[in-house]
């Protein structure tokens, strides 16, 4: 019903440069995070959308990958909270003084995502760190990689998804931060790892991820389940 | 890579695109051709190259940021190269293994942005001849002998790699309608914070500076001093996009934490300033 609406006021505007579930996902956007929003997700999910409660929905366009990366820097700072909570075994003063540091860049990122999003913000999410044993510095540190590597994958892959050069530019101004922290965590590993060739390819570049590959990972780490499929592909 | 079913995928969503792109078979028969000149890694640039041609937005501005970036990346790969091949200059074990860790990466960029430029129908820009003393060709500037003293040398290497994140940065925007370029630019972006990290990390062990980090707090240079303040100048900023980080949402946020969790950009003009000493 809400597409009959939509569609053909859409096509007078522009001429078909994009596809239908664009320009749904492009007009859903507008209100995002409103009750109108719900309604029409809602009105619509008898056609093509993803059935609802498939998750906490990320949203669409810049917003959803606003989400998106709110949802990924839950994760950082939940996890180095409780890392810095009680340090692994034998940790050292530059051990907890860098992991320290990193928990308050990433709470940091995590409550300017919140209050930027405001009311189209998704919930603070529930982590699951039953897989890591925070007693071990091999776990806490393998952890500590796979999540700045995955952040610097997943804002390096978001970056084209991004359509407002502001908040383009606040993605970049993260994500060197998290490279600062991917090569820090690889250096307490291994000193010289920090942009080795499991980072870095052989044309100098590092890696780059959609959303769909990096939310794979990092639901191994969520009970909350994330519905991305309103985010922009393209 | 099929390009074939790129431009299907492409008609399903822009049933006008071969309108601009002339005609299907000069689109696919310009992408093969590009092809058979480029590096692998190089055909998705000029891909994005071909497609923004087709949507009737110059590339002239995404060629300048790649010229520019062309230029840092020359500094950097010469200043390592030279770094490298010094006699007794970088001690032996992780140190040498990180400085040609860093210097191949820069020779990478350089030569992926060269091939880039020209399969977007530009000429490179040639290296410019480089006074690493930062005396305009004098020799004889603040950092005269930065291949014989590995401190001095360090200090350098923070500061063209600080800048050099800054520097990309800051054209991230210039890039926004050119996919394949700006995730090319963004991968090569968080290498340069990777190595900057390190090189600080490398800095802190050598002084036994405890105060040193791999991330950048204020606008400090790291005990550098005065002549290289102009590449952190604007770090110190504590307020994103009109949100106060410093103790948000009264989590107790320091200041210094709020500086070091951002990084900030630097625009063009600012980082040709901070290099033109480096240029004879």
């Amino acid at each position: 019903m809400a597409e009959k609406l939509i569609v053909p006021q859409e096509q007078e505007g522009r001429a078909m440069l994009s596809s239908k579930g664009q320009q749904r996902r492009q007009f859903l956007s507008l209100f995002a995070g409103t009750a109108a929003a719900a309604t029409l997700m809602h009105a619509c999910s008898n056609n093509d959308d993803p059935t609802p409660n498939n998750g906490i929905n990320l949203g669409g366009g810049d917003i959803g990958i606003l989400n998106y990366a709110y949802a990924l820097e839950q994760l950082e700072a939940a996890f180095y909270i409780r890392v810095a909570q009680t340090f692994f075994t034998g940790a050292t003063a530059t051990e907890q003084q860098f992991l320290t540091e990193i928990r308050d860049h990433e709470i940091a990122h995590r409550e300017f995502f919140r209050n930027a999003l405001g009311g189209k913000a998704i919930p603070s999410l529930e982590v699951d760190f039953s897989k890591i044993d925070f007693n071990s510095r091999a776990s806490v540190l393998g952890t500590a990689k796979a999540f700045e590597d995955l952040g610097v994958a997943a804002y390096n892959g978001a970056g084209k998804l991004i359509t407002d050069g502001n908040y383009l530019l606040l993605a970049g101004k993260i994500v060197s931060v998290e490279a600062r922290h991917a090569a820090m965590i690889r250096d307490l590993l291994s000193n010289g790892s920090f942009a080795d060739n499991t980072a870095v390819d052989a044309n100098g570049l590092d890696m780059a991820l959609p959303p769909g590959e990096v939310l794979k990972v990092a639901g191994g780490f969520l009970k909350s389940k994330i519905d991305a499929s309103n985010l922009p592909t393209s | 890579m099929n390009i074939e079913h790129i431009i299907t995928e492409l008609e399903k969503k822009d049933p006008e695109v071969y309108d601009r792109m002339s005609s299907r078979r000069s689109a696919i028969s310009g992408i093969a051709s590009i092809g058979g000149k480029l590096a692998l890694a190089a055909i998705p640039l000029a891909l994005g190259s071909l497609f923004k041609k087709a949507y009737g937005q110059s590339t002239g501005n995404i060629v300048g940021v790649l010229q520019y970036a062309l230029t840092l990346e020359y500094l950097e790969a010469e200043f390592y190269t030279m770094g490298a091949a010094a006699p007794g200059l970088v001690p032996a074990g992780p140190p040498t293994g990180a400085i040609a860790t860093i210097r191949d990466h820069e020779n990478a960029h350089v030569a992926l942005l060269k091939t880039t430029i020209s399969a977007l129908g530009a000429t490179p820009v040639a290296k410019p001849t480089f006074d690493f003393s930062a005396g305009n060709g004098s020799g004889n500037g603040p950092f005269k002998g930065v291949f014989t003293n590995y401190p001095l040398f360090l200090a350098v290497a923070q500061t063209f790699e600080d800048t050099g994140v800054r520097a990309y940065k800051g054209q991230a925007g210039e890039l926004i309608s050119n996919n394949d370029v700006l995730t090319a630019a963004l991968k090569i972006h968080s290498v340069e914070a990777r190595h900057a990290a390190h090189i600080r990390y490398m800095r802190r062990n050598l002084t036994s500076n405890t105060g040193l980090k791999p991330w950048i707090t204020g606008n400090d240079t790291g005990g550098i001093g005065a002549a290289v303040q102009a590449s952190y100048n604007g770090e110190e900023t504590s307020t994103q996009a009109g949100i106060n980080i410093v103790n948000i949402n009264g989590l107790g946020i320091s200041m210094n934490a709020a500086t070091e969790a951002f990084d900030e950009p630097l625009s063009k003009d600012a980082v040709l300033a901070i290099v033109d000493p480096f240029i004879v």
